[in-house]
């Protein structure tokens, strides 16, 4: 072990990682739950669609993208989806594509298991006043749902922001692309990645704080 | 009001409703008995398309419901449901759970159909718990609630399924006298339960169901004090 720590680099690095790594890699989960929780309401209600070729869809999905590796999905949306439809391909969008559309398919299991959660009577009740099945599905048993999913909604959000840092493979400089660069430019290896690891692990366990405060305020005004 | 032709009702290969044929007339109170599993949930969920019947007609009001052109959301807006286990919505207040019909289904402006819902609370005793959720009112209330809530589409007909049931004794008085004012207002009625007491004195007539047939009806008093089939008999004499 001859290998002496810098502090002095650390603080050096800090301000550039944050800059450029964090807020890269927090901008590019954020926009990629979002879209991935509408893709996951929409999947989730062709898997409880009671059409069975919706169903198959649904299911397809869910397994595909659960069933292989986000860095592959990321590999076939950059490198070999351009190829068969001719465009080129620009970072950014295949990072939120790839990204989005995985966490779609387990938020989808996430809203699956909460609206099957929810009483059959929920249901029968809205629908026996005369409402269609979306409206029942909107103003009475979706919102339920979705208070019983916020626990699991978190630990997405977690696991995708950890899983954000494969995109670097296609050239995106969040924060795990910008720590291998700086340590392409000098090697300090142990201090960078250290840093980046601590970066992560604050940006991860705020989320779990803001999402057990959410859970508490909904608690707070629980009223199942 | 409603004519039930030849309903039969299967869950897979059990049948479990078998020919049933029956006229309720406007206004009518018909009370419907017999022992667990012998189908009469699954008579009234065919009546509003909670179950879909596997062969014979129900028309509503001169609507049939077999029909396939016929749009069963707007039937069902004129049949009120009230369950056993209430199914009240959680989520939402005593008010907001009457006045969510009238507002997405009806379309009535929100301000009116406030109103009309805290007339109804009212009208079940309910004023003061209006801006209550569900978990902090009783069974009793809660039963009071949803059957505000079914009263705020203005139904023309109203099932229960054995509203009281699933009630501590001391709660059953207050749901029965708010069905009885119903009753007494002119609301067709068809109503599953266990209260004899209440089928007695409310009921105009009573249907005996077994093994998914109608096996005796008639005025309450008939049915209670001259029975005629044995089946009838034999479950009076349990429950009596
Ligand atoms: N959704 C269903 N699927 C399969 N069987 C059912 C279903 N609903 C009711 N049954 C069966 O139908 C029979 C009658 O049930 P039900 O109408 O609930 O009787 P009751 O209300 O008189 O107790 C029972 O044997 C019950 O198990
Ligand atoms: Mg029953």
């Amino acid at each position: 072990m001859n290998y002496v720590w810098q502090w002095d680099f650390v603080w050096e690095i800090l301000p550039r990682l944050i800059k450029h790594g964090v807020v890269i890699t927090v901008e590019l989960t954020t926009i990629s739950v979002c879209i991935g929780t509408v893709i996951g309401l929409v999947v989730a209600l062709l898997r409880i669609s009671k059409y069975k070729p919706l169903q198959w869809l649904g299911a397809a999905y869910t397994d595909f993208f659960r069933g292989t590796p986000l860095l592959v999905q990321i590999m076939i949306i950059h490198y070999a989806l351009p190829v068969v439809f001719n465009y080129t391909p620009v970072v950014w969008v295949s990072a939120i594509g790839a990204l989005s559309i995985n966490s779609g398919a387990y938020v989808a299991e996430i809203f699956r298991a909460g609206i099957q959660s929810i009483d059959k009577g929920q249901m029968e009740a809205g629908r026996s006043l005369g409402m269609t099945y979306g409206q029942a599905m909107r103003y009475i048993v979706l919102p339920q749902a979705f208070k019983i999913s916020i626990p699991p909604l978190g630990n997405e959000f977690i696991a995708l922001l950890k899983d954000s840092s494969l995109v670097m493979i296609i050239g995106l400089q969040e924060l795990m692309g910008t720590s291998k660069l700086i340590v392409g430019r000098q090697p300090r290896v142990l201090e960078t990645y250290l840093t980046a690891a601590v970066l992560y692990l604050i940006m991860t366990m705020s989320i779990s704080r803001l999402v057990r405060y959410a859970e508490r305020r909904l608690k707070a005004g629980d009223h199942s | 009001m409603i004519i039930v032709k030849n309903l039969s009702k299967s869950f897979g290969s059990l049948q479990v409703l078998k020919n049933i044929t029956n006229h309720i007339k406007e206004q009518e109170v018909v009370v419907v008995i017999g022992p667990s599993g012998s189908g009469k949930s699954t008579f009234l969920r065919c009546l509003n398309f909670l179950e879909s019947p596997t062969a014979g007609e129900i028309i509503i009001d001169g609507v049939s419901l077999t029909d396939k052109k016929t749009n069963i959301n707007r039937v069902r807006e004129e049949v009120g449901m009230v369950f056993q286990r209430f199914n009240l919505f959680p989520h939402m207040t005593a008010l907001e759970n009457v006045s969510l019909a009238p507002i997405k289904v009806r379309k009535m402006p929100k301000e009116e159909a406030m109103e009309v819902s805290r007339q109804l609370l009212k009208k079940v005793g309910l004023s003061d718990k209006a801006d209550v959720f569900p978990a902090q009112l009783s069974g009793g209330q809660m039963q009071r609630v949803a059957i505000a809530r079914a009263l705020a589409m203005k139904p023309k007909v109203m099932l229960f399924d054995e509203p009281t049931s699933a009630l501590d004794p001391e709660m059953v008085g207050e749901v029965l006298t708010v069905m009885k004012d119903l009753a007494k207002e002119g609301m067709t009625m068809v109503v599953v339960t266990h209260e004899m007491g209440f089928a007695r004195e409310v009921g105009d007539r009573v249907l005996f169901m077994d093994e998914g047939s109608i096996v005796e009806e008639g005025a309450p008093d008939q049915i209670f004090s001259r029975p005629q089939n044995e089946r009838t008999k034999a479950f009076l004499s349990k429950v009596l």
